[in-house]
């Protein structure tokens, strides 16, 4: 671990200030991945600003009959509201399907989607990675790729010596739930507010997997916005992992589904742990649009979406089954939501 | 025949007597050892699977402020003995394996010394190397003998004219992963290093065993046994790892050395446990079964591939338990090793009887099914009336029984249709038989003096958490004749007489015949009314031993799986199982080692799998975030009963030892279960969805 400088400003204007000020300056919240990397030498920052009590912990109703999350506010205190659990249970479940007790107890609304990946090769100092150690080489390509992606690749096995590639999946399940809900994210930076929307925050590795989101440096989210969803909305999250609990998706839906008329709804969709962000499947959503939603449409949609997944070649197997495990897993998913809206 | 004990306190459901201290946190662990002024250690691991080393420079390490010692291969002292490569700590620049040590840092304080380790920089000559292991290797080759002594290869009769002849042959594969122990404490040492001092050298370390540990350290170090002394009242876990000293022992002595009169204090990370605390051999199994149509086997055979390391070789025994188990008139067991860049294998939790009970058993369930017989039937028409490797009888066997009675209390004769349907999860049950053999140790003394008004028995035997602390006052108390509150046990160090390693399941049967005799020499000499002072020693070669039965403890594990149809998820709701383990000493301590021993047995079947990756050439999954074991969501209604056996030749407490048996059968049985709900059979290990996708509709 390298020695670093700690400070807690005594305002949230203040600590973007100091983070902007100091190049190698990180924001701290719970601290539940950051001092992981911190010990493992995967972060090396000169300076850590915590902003635990700085933003705002509250949940608070919108105007607009959403919910507004304060950055502070704590997974579990977002996963036991009586409005979310109501009103977004798919965000409840995602939360609760992430971590342990302990973990959500400390783990906050703002510093959840700022996780980074599990990558084994991003956490080992020792081998190369493009996204902790860019131009270093992608030491996944036809190594370990059971947690890696399938969509967002350009190949089945992409080229381990050059500095865009990167395999990595983004493991927070909430994250998930926000891209199907449609969240805005409020983020304050040294040049001010400005509001993102939740599938922008994350971007493709593109040619720089160093950068898993579009934040500037010294911008940091203050509060997370829910719209309202449509009346008679329903939403689920199904998260398929390797042990019953405390272990990353295997592959996660986010779901949302609202009847429009008979035999026509409209689907938000979202995937998790097949992708650098949390994959918003539009083209699923475009081909279900206005249409029942049975289970020959939704796996046809599912093709439609998956058309362009690229398995990647590996240790034991490789990634492939999370092709056919993400279509059962959206079948199953949008199967229990349709029928519990009849 | 062994005058078996009266069983008073013997028997009795006794809380754990360090258990309160434990609940509190007043225990002490090797690490947390009180010492004034502690130094820090953190090693440097090679980051070459094969290779020179060609330059370490320390400049930036020793720079740092408070950084008192950097020791690599060429300031390192040179230690007595390096015949064992593992333990030839920073004795030479060949690198064998990654992660092997090249240095160590000690400092003021752990997150400094941590700190300058990184600060290291070693340059490298990189070799090729070569971590995969095949059953198609050219290079593989039989070892001398296998490990606990076994012979590497034995043959009976013609396996390959039996399997042309019989009404039924069944020739499979199946492999097990590498398994890392991970006990939830690391590998940690607390070192002391006194050259004026009448003992120069302490240490305290977690270690299944202080005087086998300080055996070793006095061989590698050059010093007499009374130079040193070695602590460890209490262990977090060792299943193995901690059986034998690893590198990490030594790296701590020879840091205490270079620092003489400052206590140093080394604890492992996580991630450094996976290259340098030992782990289980992948292995692969070639299994053969012929029978006829009754089912009555009339060949078995194993052929297993296993690897070692290069630079120090250890054979697990995996075809050892299919020498035993059943009857057949024509037998064959076989290992080959491939030695390999890779970390040094070491003992895992009945090390030869869990990977090897899974092959054959997952076979018998496939014999079953092509027989249409019942799988528990199949098992009981193979009961051999003595043993088929020795010719010997049993001093007691009731695997039939454990087999009757746990289908009994399952609910087997019930079970519910193949690719039977409950909601979303289809459902199957699945059996398998357990065994372990009942070992007892050469070497162990126990002394009891008298003191007023009690009796203070010392042993330097170790509790690893199984309950030691509490079952020898029993045996004790029950060999002396006393309430178990007049007997106080002390153990885990080398200022009592000597004992065995905790291992092979072998403690208490070893230590209680130690206390045993001393209890009956005490008693022989002073008789009922000793006064204060009275002592007697006992050892346990003066024990009677029994060499004309073959002695093992038998059970059968009932496994109920569920698997998710769209998605292959498996749930196991119910693992039950039953044990013919001779004399029970305390039912609760036993539960706890039968229970958990099951769930590691879950933990094998469904998730443990250290994966390795031959490109970067080191476990890829190496910390509990991604290495999975069976968590609490993970495990339902786990029961362990167990048989009132009796058996007059093992010892004096009618006792078979417990602490492995649990593991052994447990994965074979899930897979059995899961076959039977999906109609899929996983032959290799782990089970997990993307191997049953394909068989769901």
């Amino acid at each position: 671990m390298k020695p670093f400088a700690y400070a807690r400003p005594g305002s949230v204007a203040e600590a973007v200030r100091d983070v902007a000020a100091e190049p190698a300056a990180v924001f701290l919240a719970g601290g539940t991945n950051l001092v992981d990397h911190l010990k493992l030498g995967v972060a090396r920052p000169d300076l850590v600003v915590d902003v635990r009590t700085l933003t705002s912990r509250e949940i608070s109703d919108l105007p607009d009959g959403g919910l507004r999350l304060g950055a502070a506010s704590t997974n579990s205190e977002v996963a036991a509201d009586r409005r979310v659990r109501e009103r977004y249970p798919v965000l409840a479940e995602a939360l609760l399907a992430g971590a342990t007790g302990q973990l959500r107890n400390t783990a906050t609304t703002g510093g959840n989607p700022l996780q980074r990946t599990r990558c084994v090769y991003f956490q080992d100092v020792t081998t190369a990675c493009n996204k902790r150690d860019p131009g270093s080489g992608c030491s996944a390509v036809g190594g370990y790729t059971r947690h890696h992606a399938v969509l967002g690749v350009p190949a089945a096995l992409p080229d381990p010596t050059a500095p865009e590639t990167c395999t990595a999946t983004h493991p927070s399940d909430m994250a998930v739930a926000l891209a199907a809900l449609d969240a805005q994210v409020q983020v304050l930076g040294p040049a001010g507010e400005r509001t993102i929307p939740f599938a922008d925050l994350h971007r493709l590795p593109g040619d720089d997997p160093s950068r898993d989101t579009v934040l500037e440096h010294g911008e940091l989210i203050t509060a997370l916005d829910l719209p309202p969803l449509p009346a008679g909305a329903r939403s689920a999250y199904r998260k398929v992992r390797d042990r019953a609990s405390y272990a990353f998706a295997l592959v996660s839906v986010a779901a949302v589904v609202t009847a429009d008329g008979p035999g026509s709804s409209t689907v938000r969709i979202a995937l998790g742990g097949v992708a650098h962000k949390p994959w918003r499947a539009t083209r699923a959503e475009q081909v279900l649009r206005g249409g029942p939603l049975t289970e020959d449409a939704v796996r046809a949609a599912m093709a439609a979406e998956l058309a362009a997944a690229q398995p990647q070649p590996g240790i034991d197997g490789g990634n492939g089954f999370k092709i056919p495990l993400l279509t059962r897993t959206v079948v199953a998913t949008l199967r229990e939501l349709v029928e519990a809206t009849r | 025949m062994t005058d078996l004990l009266e069983p008073r306190a013997i028997g009795r459901d006794l809380a754990r007597r360090d258990g309160v201290a434990k609940v509190r946190g007043t225990a002490t662990y090797a690490f947390e050892t009180p010492v004034e002024h502690p130094a820090y250690a953190h090693p440097v691991q090679a980051t070459v699977a094969r290779g020179r080393v060609t330059a370490v420079d320390t400049s930036a390490a020793e720079a740092l402020d408070g950084v008192l010692v950097v020791l690599t291969p060429s300031t390192a002292e040179r230690l007595a003995s390096t015949d064992d490569a593992e333990l030839a700590v920073l004795q030479t620049d060949e690198v064998g394996f990654r992660g092997q040590l090249v240095g160590v840092v000690v400092a003021e304080t752990s997150e400094l010394a941590r700190q300058a380790a990184d600060l290291v920089r070693v340059a490298y000559e990189e070799r090729q190397h070569d971590s995969v292991l095949s059953v198609d290797r050219d290079d593989l080759y039989a070892p001398e003998q296998v490990n606990a002594g076994h012979e590497t290869d034995t043959a009976e009769g013609d396996v390959g004219a039996a399997m042309a002849s019989a009404a039924v042959a069944l020739e499979r594969t199946y492999s097990t992963a590498m398994y890392h122990n991970n006990p939830l404490e690391p590998h940690a040492t607390t070192a002391l290093w006194d050259p004026a001092a009448e003992v120069p050298l302490t240490l305290w370390d977690s270690t299944q065993g202080v005087h086998p540990d300080r055996a070793t350290v006095c061989r590698v170090l050059g010093l007499e046994e009374r130079q040193v002394r070695v602590v460890c009242p209490y262990i977090g876990g060792g299943f193995g790892s901690k059986g034998t000293p690893h590198a990490n022992v030594v790296l701590a002595a020879m840091a205490a050395r270079a620092l003489p009169g400052r206590p140093v204090k080394l604890a492992l990370t996580r991630q450094q446990m996976f290259s340098l605390a030992g782990y289980r051999t992948p292995t692969i199994q070639q299994v053969q079964l012929a029978a006829d149509r009754s089912g009555r086997l009339s060949a078995i055979a194993i052929d297993v591939v296993e690897q070692t390391s290069r630079i120090k070789e250890f054979a697990e025994q995996t075809g050892v338990p299919t020498r035993m188990m059943y009857a057949s008139p024509n037998r064959r067991t076989t290992h080959r090793l491939a030695a390999l860049d890779v970390p040094v294998p070491s003992w895992m939790r009945a090390p030869g009887e869990c990977p090897g009970m899974f092959g054959p058993e997952v076979a018998l369930d496939e014999l079953a099914d092509e027989l249409g017989l019942d799988p528990v039937d199949l098992r009981i028409r193979n009961e051999p009336e003595v043993d088929p490797e020795t010719g010997k009888p049993w001093s007691s066997r009731h695997l039939v029984e454990c087999l009757r009675e746990g289908a009994q209390r399952f609910g087997w004769a019930d079970r519910p249709a193949p690719r039977h349907r409950d909601g979303a999860w289809l459902v199957g049950t699945g059996v398998a038989s357990s065994v372990y053999p009942t070992m007892r140790q050469a070497t162990s003394t126990a002394r009891i003096r008298y003191a007023d008004g009690r009796y203070v028995a010392e042993i330097g035997a170790a509790d690893l958490g199984t309950g030691t602390w509490t079952t020898l006052p029993q045996v004790a108390a029950d060999a002396l004749g006393v309430d178990v509150d007049d007997v106080e046990v002390r153990i885990g160090d080398t200022e009592y007489p000597i004992a065995s390693v905790a291992g092979g399941s072998s403690g208490l049967n070893t230590w209680g015949s130690a206390l045993v005799v001393a209890a009956r020499e005490f008693r022989g000499k002073f008789g009922r009314r000793p006064e204060d002072g009275d002592e007697a020693t006992g050892d346990v070669d003066q024990a009677a031993q029994d060499e004309d039965h073959a002695a093992y403890a038998f059970g059968a594990q009932f496994v109920e799986a569920r698997v998710h149809a769209d998605t292959g998820e498996v749930r196991v709701p119910r693992l039950l199982g039953v044990f013919a383990c001779g004399r029970i000493v305390n039912p609760r301590t036993a539960r706890s080692q039968f229970v958990g021993g099951m769930t590691m047995g879950l933990s094998m079947a469904l998730h443990e799998n250290s994966v390795w990756d031959p490109q970067v050439g080191q476990v890829a999954n190496h910390d509990l975030a991604e290495y999975h074991v069976t968590v609490n969501a993970d495990v339902g209604d786990v029961q362990a009963h167990w048989l009132d056996e009796h058996d007059p030749y093992v010892n004096a407490m009618g006792s078979k030892g417990i602490g492995e048996i649990g593991i052994v059968g447990t994965a074979a049985a899930v897979v059995n279960a899961v076959h039977r709900a999906t109609g899929v059979r996983v032959r290799d290990l782990p089970v997990t969805l993307d191997k049953l996708l394909t068989g769901l509709d």
